[in-house]
């Protein structure tokens, strides 16, 4: 037997002067196994071909979709339907990132800021000769910076953080890993006078105010706590 | 009108198109990438497995080199791939995976000393020398002779893409997102850039530069199971046919993946299988080796995924609401190395299944069936990845047939396409915008401007009663049903006409919201036709293809014919309302390859119809190397006087190796 359920979504297009923003309802059937692509997809192709969200993988692996369901910032392709027992879901768009429209955010232009601002990349005079064999790097330094490489800046740990809400430059959980990230990496010289430099202020370590929301929400179950903690009492002696 | 000028023009933020910008950007030109999205959402991060480099640094991979990559890539492609372009891409791989290093990809690294693995379903040690310690692991993948797949746990694509991204943001590329790429605009057979959509404002803009470079990847959502992701469909390939002088090649070679999950379709890796993972029918009975004796779950991807219809025909699928389907089983490799290799997969069977792959015994199942997976088809160029037909324009990645893969790409070897590609014809693209110049009216540049938006305001304007989304729905399921993994002559007539039909229907539809900007359904409404388009040149190809063929497989064509079709296939799309490609062929020629056609391994023998050039080729061949080992030559001089090619940059360097002189 299948269920009736209810969709809720925060509409508002900014770039429309008519438009207020308003929950409409979508009323459907729900499907074995149906998720919240499955549901938002249908509701475009039969109810509503005005509805915008953003999915790409639809396996979270990319990171699009991220929005707030029930109240809790997470990715809509991994959301059961079936999890929520009264069949109700109110969806609204991820705060802290500029609204495109409806479910819609521009997650990609806050990462790039936050990944200029960090250098999110690896700092090197080394120049490496690509004839010759790779550099060895200890397997287990190789699985821990692995570990923090999987973070896929969805930005559910940005719309999670009240500072992020508080301050618009701050970089955020996700900026602060790819710090932590890069400092345990050899291949990156930085040392942590640098990583201080880019670092060292409230728009960054010391603008964490340890209310841990990033980590219950990430869906990747990165050890932010952990790495940011580590991170703020190693910059805290550095000068 | 608004005109954005630049050296370089880049549509397809992937690992190719960012690859191929940094050539473009280290070369000093003033470079622009358009994407769909932002960059590190695109589909390469969904690459899970692997990336195949002859480092051959591990136990399992000793011994490994280019020429072995090069044999196992030409038999996988069934002989259908450029032999030339597949010894570019094997020489160039080593280096892209170590530059990638460099750049901060984690690579999976050797560890000394010994551990367990399970190969052909019992455990078996293997010992890793101390010397190789912390240089680049790799894994078992389908069709290779060794170990040759080097991989970040199962997310490689992910950590590959990052590092691109984040090295193309470090060397100041202009990258713009949410930006589409609607037609190409091009005068006396030169391409001069395009006329993009921002998909935010809706606003139309031409972006002219002195070359453009098409990496937008597959079209796999032209099917309604694939394991591709929502953006993937095929409008790069869509706008250079449009021009109507760009030509595609082998469009009808699709590959099918065995293990994409039921019913959501997310892809688990072939890493699965490649780590010692197997699949059983509806009794639990391991299957494969009843077929393919040899390689057993590690045959091409081809191979598997046509034993495991086969199978299904026979009786022996699992019933299940949505069809039947065969089990994956890895909890045989045990938990510890699920949890630490194929966490992404145990992740996806947890979330979408509710199963647990480590679970030992039938709880563990996970249920999986072929879908669509991979487009070996594409934009047709030559070695450097410009058109054959339509200067000024490149293509590189999946977007393109450069042709490496011919009728069937093995595991690992897109990812590893995607960067070398984007190094190879990154540079030569880049030397073409540095040696020509800009020679474009303005005024032409308004008449492709003006078409496109006319082009929108006659979809918002059209007033029939068919549903673009319905006409999707129609091409997706026609495509699955006709198009599949095993093809007829009479499904594939029936489609090329359904189709037709279908396109003809895009004329008669209603778009309900009239709205330029954040309306989905104009979107589909521009896009479904350029669909059918390609699914067209899909179709029409495969039914004139009267043989098989890797992945094409006809049933009332069992043997490849190396007589007659040993050829590439040319689409083209000459005038705006032909409603059918007009398709020609172009040979390859057997007396010019390193490895001329044989028996690929799968299957009974004497299902080839031979071109009898074939033997005098390996005549030749044989009697050459023989001379030259004689002569002392090493295997680097026997290559070279087989078959010549050439690279950019220091690309044509050797590679150094382990245990190598």
């Amino acid at each position: 037997m299948s269920r009736d359920i209810t969709i809720s979504v925060l509409k508002f297009n900014p770039r429309d002067e008519d438009s207020k923003p308003e929950f409409v309802e979508y009323n459907l059937k729900e499907t074995p196994g149906m998720t919240l692509f499955i549901a938002l997809t249908k509701i475009r192709e039969e109810i509503d071909a005005d509805l915008s969200f953003d999915f790409v993988c639809r396996a979270g692996i990319c990171g699009s979709c991220g929005m707030v369901v029930n109240g809790v910032p997470t990715l809509a392709c991994r959301t059961l339907i079936e999890n929520y027992p009264d069949g109700k879901l109110q969806l609204i768009p991820m705060p802290a990132f500029e609204l495109i429209k409806d479910l819609s955010v521009n997650t990609g232009k806050w990462m790039d800021n936050m990944s200029t601002k960090v250098e999110s990349w690896i700092v090197s005079n080394d120049e490496v000769d690509i004839t010759k064999i790779e550099e060895k790097m200890d397997p287990d330094t190789a699985d821990a910076v692995f570990e923090l490489d999987r973070c896929i800046e969805c930005g559910i740990c940005v719309a999670s953080c009240a500072t992020a809400l508080m301050r618009p430059d701050f970089v955020g959980p996700a900026g602060l890993n790819r710090i932590a990230r890069f400092s345990i990496d050899p291949r990156d010289k930085r040392t942590d006078d640098d990583f201080y430099e880019l670092i060292g202020d409230d728009n960054g370590i010391f603008g964490c105010m340890s209310l841990l929301s990033c980590e219950d929400h990430c869906p990747k179950h990165l050890p932010l706590q952990n790495k940011i903690a580590y991170l703020r009492r190693k910059l805290v002696s550095v000068k | 009108m608004k005109i954005t000028y630049c050296d370089a023009l880049i549509i397809g933020g992937g690992l190719a198109g960012l690859r191929a910008s940094l050539a473009a950007q280290k070369k000093g030109l003033n470079t622009i990438v358009l994407s769909l999205v932002p960059v590190k959402r695109s589909h390469s991060a969904a690459a899970q497995g692997g990336m195949q480099a002859s480092l051959g640094n591990s136990k399992m991979s000793e011994g490994d080199n280019e020429d072995l990559h090069f044999s196992d890539t030409v038999k996988g492609s069934d002989w259908g791939c450029d032999q030339e372009v597949a010894r570019m891409f094997v020489h160039t791989a080593p280096k892209a995976i170590r530059e990638l290093a460099g750049w901060g990809v984690p690579w999976t690294r050797v560890r000394e000393g010994s551990r367990e693995a399970v190969i052909n379903a019992k455990k078996t040690t293997i010992t890793e020398d101390a010397d190789r310690h912390g240089l680049i692991m790799s894994r078992d993948f389908g069709g290779t002779k060794k170990w040759r797949t080097c991989y970040t746990s199962d997310a490689t694509g992910h950590t590959m893409l990052f590092s691109v991204a984040n090295e193309a943001l470090k060397n100041e590329v202009d990258i713009r997102d949410r930006k589409e790429a609607i037609s190409l605009i091009h005068e006396n057979e030169r391409c001069y850039g395009a006329i993009v959509r921002d998909l935010i404002t809706g606003e139309l803009e031409a972006y002219i530069s002195k070359a453009t470079c098409i990496s937008t990847g597959g079209y796999g959502r032209i099917y309604k199971q694939t394991t591709n992701a929502v953006i993937c469909e095929g409008m790069g390939a869509a706008i250079a046919l449009e021009t109507g002088i760009a030509t595609l090649g082998n469009m009808e070679a699709v590959q099918f993946h065995p293990t994409p999950i039921v019913p959501s379709g997310i892809l688990l890796t072939e890493g699965c299988r490649g780590d010692g993972g197997i699949l059983r029918d509806v009794d639990g009975h391991r299957f494969m080796p009843d077929y393919e004796p040899e390689k057993k779950e590690l045959a091409s991807r081809d191979v598997v995924s046509r034993r495991m219809i086969e199978h299904i025909r026979n009786g022996k699928g699992v019933p299940s609401p949505y069809g039947d389907h065969i089990w994956l089983d890895i909890s045989i490799l045990g938990r510890e190395h699920i949890e630490k290799n194929l966490r992404d997969v145990q992740e996806i069977c947890k979330i979408f299944n509710g199963i647990d792959p480590a679970e030992e015994g039938p709880k563990g199942w996970v249920p999986v069936l072929p879908m669509q997976h991979y487009s070996m088809g594409g934009i047709r160029t030559k070695k450097t990845g410009e058109s054959q037909k339509l200067s000024g324009l490149f293509s590189c990645g999946e977007a393109a047939c450069w042709d490496m893969h011919g009728f069937n790409r093995l595991g690992g070897n897109s990812v590893s396409e995607t960067v070398v590609a984007g190094m190879i014809v990154g540079n030569y693209f880049a030397d073409y915008c540095i040696d020509n110049e800009l020679d474009i009216k303005t005024s032409t540049i308004d008449k492709f401007l003006a078409k496109e938006e006319k082009n929108i305001n006659t979809i918002l304007s059209l007033d029939g009663d068919e549903s673009i989304f319905k006409i999707k729905d129609t091409m997706q399921r026609l495509m699955d049903k006709k198009v599949g993994i095993f093809r007829d002559g009479v499904h594939l007539g029936e489609a090329v006409v359904q189709l037709e039909e279908l396109l003809k229907k895009t004329k008669n539809i209603n778009v309900k919201s009239k709205a330029k900007a954040g309306n989905p359904e104009l979107e589909e409404a521009y896009r479904v036709p350029k669909m059918l388009k390609l699914a067209l040149c899909i179709a029409k190809g495969a039914q004139q293809r009267t043989e098989s063929r890797g992945a094409h497989y006809r049933e009332d064509f069992l043997k490849r014919d190396d007589k007659n079709w040993l050829k590439r296939t040319l689409s083209s799309w000459p005038n705006e309302n032909d409603t059918m490609p007009t398709i020609s062929y172009e040979d390859l020629d057997i007396m010019k390859m390193e490895m001329p056609p044989a028996f690929r391994g799968y299957g009974a023998k004497g299902m080839i119809i031979e071109n009898e050039l074939s033997t005098k080729r390996q005549e030749e061949v044989d009697e050459l190397r023989e001379k030259m080992e004689e002569a002392g030559k090493d295997r680097h001089q026997i290559q070279d006087a087989m078959m010549n090619f050439d690279l950019p940059m220091n690309y044509r360097e050797k590679n150094e190796r382990m245990g190598e002189k």
